[in-house]
């Protein structure tokens, strides 16, 4: 049970899901919802191939420190830009952000 | 007895992932993805990986969660029954999803994994902040400038006029 392929099975479960709520969501938010499943997927296989993948360092859980690090960033960024779509198009789906179509 | 913990916090993740994408209620979401995080914060924990739960912790739900909950809120007329989001896509996207799972899983069961020694259960903090001041010093400081950057820019972009 607690082997590589169990968390790996794991993290797989969460991108695909992520990669669902990505595509399928309207709104905005939801689908950042979706990226940050994303995110915890792949930091989930950094700290799991870090544990049993016979390294001395941790080199993986620095590479997961980076990830959270981004995903801090990304938010902020993101939530500013929705917040300006709301009060530029009056809703937060996406499909309402078509003001470069000509 | 960790075997059950494990299996219980497996299943907390995926179930409230699962809920994260397919809740109509946008709040409903958001709470659920509370429980997705510290899920995953279980698992590093089953992972030795202590530092990272920590963070884990205190950034994704004291911090991104947060944020998300207060994008929600100021996003959608609170006084409207429920916050509904509807989906698009759901059958082409549904079956791209499971492709990639079913790929994944593939890859995950007939690669021959190279499984190494045990690593050590001792506390990571201290070389993590070695690592993190001497063979990662230059991504660390860049990823500083960048998140500085990120987030005067949303502040910046969020302002009034």
């Amino acid at each position: 049970m607690d082997s590589l392929q169990s968390y790996l099975t794991i993290a797989a479960m969460l991108f695909s899901m992520g990669i669902y709520g990505v595509v399928t969501r309207k709104n905005a938010i939801a689908i950042l919802m979706g990226i940050e499943l994303i995110l915890n997927s792949a930091n989930i296989n950094f700290i799991a191939f870090n544990r049993f993948g016979g390294m001395q360092n941790l080199d993986g859980h620095v590479f997961s420190i980076f990830v959270i690090v981004l995903a801090a960033a990304e938010a902020a960024v993101a939530l500013a830009i929705v917040i300006n779509l709301f009060k530029n198009v009056g809703s937060v789906d996406v499909d309402d952000a078509d003001l470069l179509k000509g | 007895m960790a075997e059950n913990l494990f299996l219980f916090i497996a299943v907390l993740v995926i179930a409230s992932a699962f809920w994260v994408v397919f809740s109509p209620n946008l709040i409903h979401s958001a709470v659920s993805l509370l429980f997705t995080l510290f899920g995953t914060a279980g698992l590093y924990v089953f992972l030795y990986a202590d530092f990272i739960a920590a963070t884990q912790i205190v950034i994704y739900v004291g911090g991104i969660l947060v944020l998300i909950i207060f994008g929600v809120m100021l996003t959608s007329k609170i006084d409207s029954p429920s916050i509904a989001s509807s989906s698009a896509n759901q059958f082409i996207g549904g079956m791209g999803a499971f492709a990639i799972f079913v790929m994944q899983v593939a890859v995950i069961f007939n690669t021959p994994w190279n499984i190494g020694s045990e690593q050590s259960r001792d506390a990571t903090v201290g070389t993590i902040g070695k690592l993190l001041l001497t063979d990662y010093l230059l991504p660390f400081e860049i990823i500083s400038i960048l998140l500085l950057a990120a987030l005067m820019g949303a502040a910046l972009l969020s302002r009034r006029n």
